[in-house]
C-alpha cells in the first residue's frame, strides 16, 4: 500500500523528521487561502501516486497569489498519467543549496533491509543505481537488532555527505529505519533531502509505502488507504470488493484461473499464440461457484474483452465447483456475450465435466488447445 | 531416493485444528505421510485426525519423535510459529500460509541462517512432495508419479500443470517442491538445486519460476558452475507490465526493469538450461534431456 506524500510526511513529521510547513487543499480557493497563510514562496503539489510529478507539470513553484492560482486552477482537475488530480499540498518553499537522498528498503535477494544514503539527491534514484551506483552507500541491517547508530553514521560517512551535515543526516537515517520497521514499510525514501544554507535538513518530499500484508496490526494506516485510493478505476474496485487478485492489462482475451504461476502462463501463451490478455484474474485456490460465477462477471464487464479462456488447474479447486460456477453465471443470459473456452483438469474434472453445461462454452482439453481456441475467438471478433 | 522428504519423516502438523490444517492432515495422511502429532497452543490433549495434539511444538517432537512440521497457522501468528518450529528444532518445516509479513520472514530467515542443518520451504507455497512415499502440505497427490525428475517451483498450480505435461510422456517424480511465491522464501531455488544435484536418483531437475527478484539469475549461475544433473526451465509472466503485483507478492517486476522475464530466460539459456515457451515444451526439453 502505497502513502500519499501528505500522508508520508505527517508519519514522518510525527516521528520527528523536519518537514515543511503544509496543507491540504482539495479546491482553487483552499489552496490559496493555505498558501497567504504559510508565506510565499510555496510549492502546490499534486497528490497523486504517480513518480515523476514535476516534469509532467504536477508541481509547480509560486511567488504571489495570482500564481498560486492560476498553478492550483491548473493542478487541481488535472490528467496526470491517467490519475485525476483531486488534492493538492501546498507547501512552504525550502531555499536549499544542496540535495541528498536517504531510503531504506527491503533486499529481497538478501532477505534483509538495507538503507541508502547518496549525495545525488533530487533526481530519479532508479537511474542514479543504474547509472553511478558507486553514488549510494548501502548499510545492511540486521532484522534481529535493528540499525546500530554506527551504521546510520557508516552509510553517511561513506556516501561522501559534507561533515557538518554527517550527524544531523545520519540522525535522519536512523529515524527513518525506525519509522520503515514500526510501520512494517517496505520503502521509506526522502528524495530530496535538502539542505538549505544555514545547514538545516528538510524532507522535501516523503515516500512510505507498507506491506498490505502487515495492514492488520497496523489499523490506522489501513484507514489512510480508504482515503487516499480513490483513483481506482470501477474493474479494479469490483476485484476489491471480489477479492481478486486482478490486473487489467490492454488487450481482448479475458483470462480466469487459478494460481499466481498459472495464470501468468496462460497470459504468456496467450501472447505466444498470437493474441493478447486483457487482464490477470486469479480466483485463488479452494474457489467455490459462487467465486468462479463472480469472475466471470468481472471479466464479462470488461469492455475490451471479446473472448474468455478459463483455465483451472484443481489441487484444493474442485472441478465440479467450477463447472456449477460457470453454468450459473451463463445461464442466466439468453445469448452468451462473449465466447468461453473452458480447460478443466485436476481434482474432480471428470465430475466436471459432467456438470458443465457444453451447449454454453468451448471445451478442450489441454491448456494450449484452449488459449489457441480463445485466441482465435478473439480475432473472429475483431475481423 | 529423493530429496528432503522419505519414509523416516515424521511430520508435526501447527494448525491442525484450524479447517484447513485438519483437512491437509487427513489428505496427508490418506496419502501415506507419517503424521504423528498436531501443535496448538491451548489444545493439547485433544485429538484430530487420529493423531495427538499438544501445546508446543517442541513438546510434540519430543514425544512423537518428530522431524518435520506443517505450518497452515493464520498469517498473522504464523512467523511465531516459523521461530517456534525453528527452536525445536526440526529437521525441515514447510510454511503454507499465504500473507505473511515480509519482514516478518526477514527475521525467521535471520534465525534460519543460525540453523544450517533446517530446510525452511515457503511460505506462501503448496509444499512438497515424493510421490508414494509422503506430501507435507496441499498438493493434490493424486497426479503426481515416482520416476527420476526432480522438480522446482514458484508456484502450486503451475506446478500440477507441468506434472501433468511429465505425466502425458511417462515421466515421474523423485521429488516436486513448491518453494513458494513470497519475496522472501527459506529455500532458494538454489538451494533445491544443490539438493537434487546431491541426489542420485535424480537424472534431471525442472524450474518453473517467474518474475520478479533475482533467484532465478542466482540459479542460473549456480547451475553452469556446480550442476552435472542437467537441468530444464519455464518462466511464468513474459507479459506482466512492470510495477503490477501479479497475484503472489514476489511477482512483481520493479519500475527499475529487474526481475523480467527476459532477463531470467537470458540468464538460464547462458547456463545450457533449455527454456521452454509452454509447460508442454519443458515436458519436451525434460525427455530429450533423460
Amino acid at each position: 500500500m502505497r502513502l500519499h506524500e501528505f500522508q508520508a510526511k505527517e508519519v514522518f513529521a510525527d516521528a520527528g523528521l523536519p518537514t515543511p510547513a503544509a496543507s491540504l487543499a482539495g479546491t482553487v480557493e483552499e489552496a490559496v487561502a493555505a498558501a497567504e497563510d504559510i508565506g510565499y514562496p510555496v510549492a502546490i503539489k499534486a497528490q497523486v501516486h504517480v513518480g515523476g510529478r514535476g516534469k509532467a507539470g504536477g508541481i509547480k513553484l509560486v511567488e504571489n497569489e495570482a500564481e498560486a492560482r492560476e498553478a492550483a486552477e491548473a493542478i487541481i482537475g488535472m490528467d496526470l498519467k491517467g490519475y485525476t488530480v483531486s488534492r493538492v499540498l501546498v507547501e512552504e518553499a525550502v531555499d536549499f543549496v544542496n540535495e541528498l537522498y536517504v531510503g531504506v528498503t527491503m533486499d529481497r535477494g538478501e532477505g534483509r533491509p538495507v538503507a541508502m544514503v547518496s549525495t545525488k539527491g533530487g533526481v530519479d534514484i532508479e537511474s542514479v543505481a543504474e547509472e553511478t551506483p558507486e553514488a549510494i552507500a548501502q548499510e545492511h541491517i540486521d532484522p534481529a537488532f535493528g540499525m546500530h547508530p554506527f551504521q546510520a553514521r557508516k552509510a553517511v560517512y561513506d556516501a561522501g555527505v559534507d561533515p557538518a551535515l554527517a550527524r544531523d543526516v545520519a540522525g535522519v537515517l536512523q529515524t527513518l529505519y525506525d519509522i520503515w520497521e514500526d510501520t512494517d514499510g517496505s520503502d521509506a525514501e526522502i528524495n530530496p533531502l535538502m539542505v538549505t544554507a544555514d545547514d538545516e535538513v528538510v524532507a522535501a518530499d516523503a515516500v512510505l509505502n507498507v506491506d498490505s500484508d502487515a495492514l492488520f496490526r497496523h489499523p490506522e494506516l489501513a484507514e489512510l488507504q480508504e482515503e487516499g485510493e480513490f483513483n481506482e478505476s470501477e474493474l479494479e474496485q469490483k476485484a476489491d470488493e471480489y477479492g481478486f487478485d486482478y490486473v487489467r492489462l490492454d488487450g481482448n482475451v479475458g483470462i480466469i484461473g487459478n494460481g499466481a504461476g498459472l495464470v501468468m502462463t496462460t497470459l504468456d501463451l496467450v501472447d505466444y499464440y498470437g493474441g493478447s490478455p486483457a487482464n490477470f484474474l486469479d480466483v485463488g485456490g479452494g474457489a467455490k461457484a459462487e467465486r468462479i460465477a463472480n469472475a466471470l462477471d468481472m471479466v464479462f464487464s470488461d469492455e475490451n474483452v471479446d473472448s474468455v479462456v478459463f483455465n483451472i488447474f484443481g489441487g484444493i479447486t474442485r472441478g465440479d465447483e467450477v463447472a456449477k460456477g460457470i453454468n450459473q453465471a451463463l445461464e442466466q443470459f439468453d445469448e452468451i456475450p462473449k465466447p468461453v473456452v473452458v480447460r478443466l483438469a485436476g481434482t474432480n474434472w471428470e465430475e466436471g465435466m459432467e456438470i458443465l453445461n457444453e451447449d454454453l462454452v468451448t471445451v478442450e482439453k489441454t491448456l494450449e488447445d484452449a488459449v489457441q481456441r480463445a485466441v482465435d475467438y478473439a480475432q473472429e471478433v475483431e475481423a | 531416493m529423493s530429496v528432503l522428504v522419505d519414509e523416516d519423516t515424521r511430520v508435526v502438523v501447527q494448525g491442525i485444528t484450524g479447517g484447513e490444517g485438519k483437512f491437509h492432515t487427513e489428505q496427508m495422511i490418506e496419502y501415506g505421510t507419517n503424521v504423528v502429532a498436531g501443535a496448538v497452543p491451548g489444545k493439547g490433549g485433544q485429538e484430530v485426525a487420529g493423531v495427538p495434539v499438544y501445546d508446543t511444538v517442541a513438546k510434540a517432537a519430543r514425544e512423537e519423535d518428530a522431524n518435520a512440521s506443517v505450518v497452515f497457522v493464520p498469517p498473522a501468528f504464523a512467523g511465531d510459529a516459523l521461530f517456534e518450529a525453528l527452536d525445536a528444532p526440526l529437521d525441515l518445516v514447510v510454511a503454507i500460509t499465504e500473507g505473511v509479513p515480509t519482514q516478518d520472514m526477514s527475521r525467521v530467515k535471520r534465525k534460519l541462517d543460525e540453523e544450517p542443518d533446517t530446510y525452511l520451504i515457503g511460505p506462501n507455497c503448496p509444499g512438497l512432495i515424493t510421490p508414494d512415499v509422503a506430501k507435507l502440505g496441499i498438493l493434490p497427490g493424486n497426479i503426481f508419479s515416482s520416476g527420476d525428475v526432480g522438480l522446482i517451483s514458484r508456484s502450486g498450480t503451475l506446478t500440477y500443470q507441468v506434472v501433468d505435461n511429465l505425466t502425458q510422456r511417462g515421466i515421474g517424480q523423485t521429488t516436486a517442491i513448491g518453494i513458494g511465491g513470497d519475496p522472501i522464501i527459506g529455500t532458494s531455488f538454489v538451494d533445491a538445486l544443490e539438493l537434487f544435484e546431491e541426489d542420485p536418483d535424480t537424472k534431471a531437475v525442472v524450474m518453473c519460476g517467474e518474475i520478479g527478484g533475482e533467484d532465478e539469475e542466482e540459479a542460473a549461475a549456480y547451475i553452469a558452475e556446480n550442476m552435472d544433473t542437467p537441468v530444464a526451465g519455464f518462466i511464468a509472466g513474459r507479459t506482466a507490465p512492470p510495477g503490477k503485483r501479479m497475484g503472489h507478492a514476489g511477482a512483481i517486476v520493479s519500475g527499475s526493469g529487474t526481475g523480467t522475464a527476459e532477463s531470467k530466460i537470458t540468464a538460464l539459456e547462458n547456463a545450457g538450461v533449455p527454456v521452454g515457451d509452454t509447460p508442454e515444451e519443458v515436458a519436451s526439453n525434460v525427455e530429450d534431456l533423460l
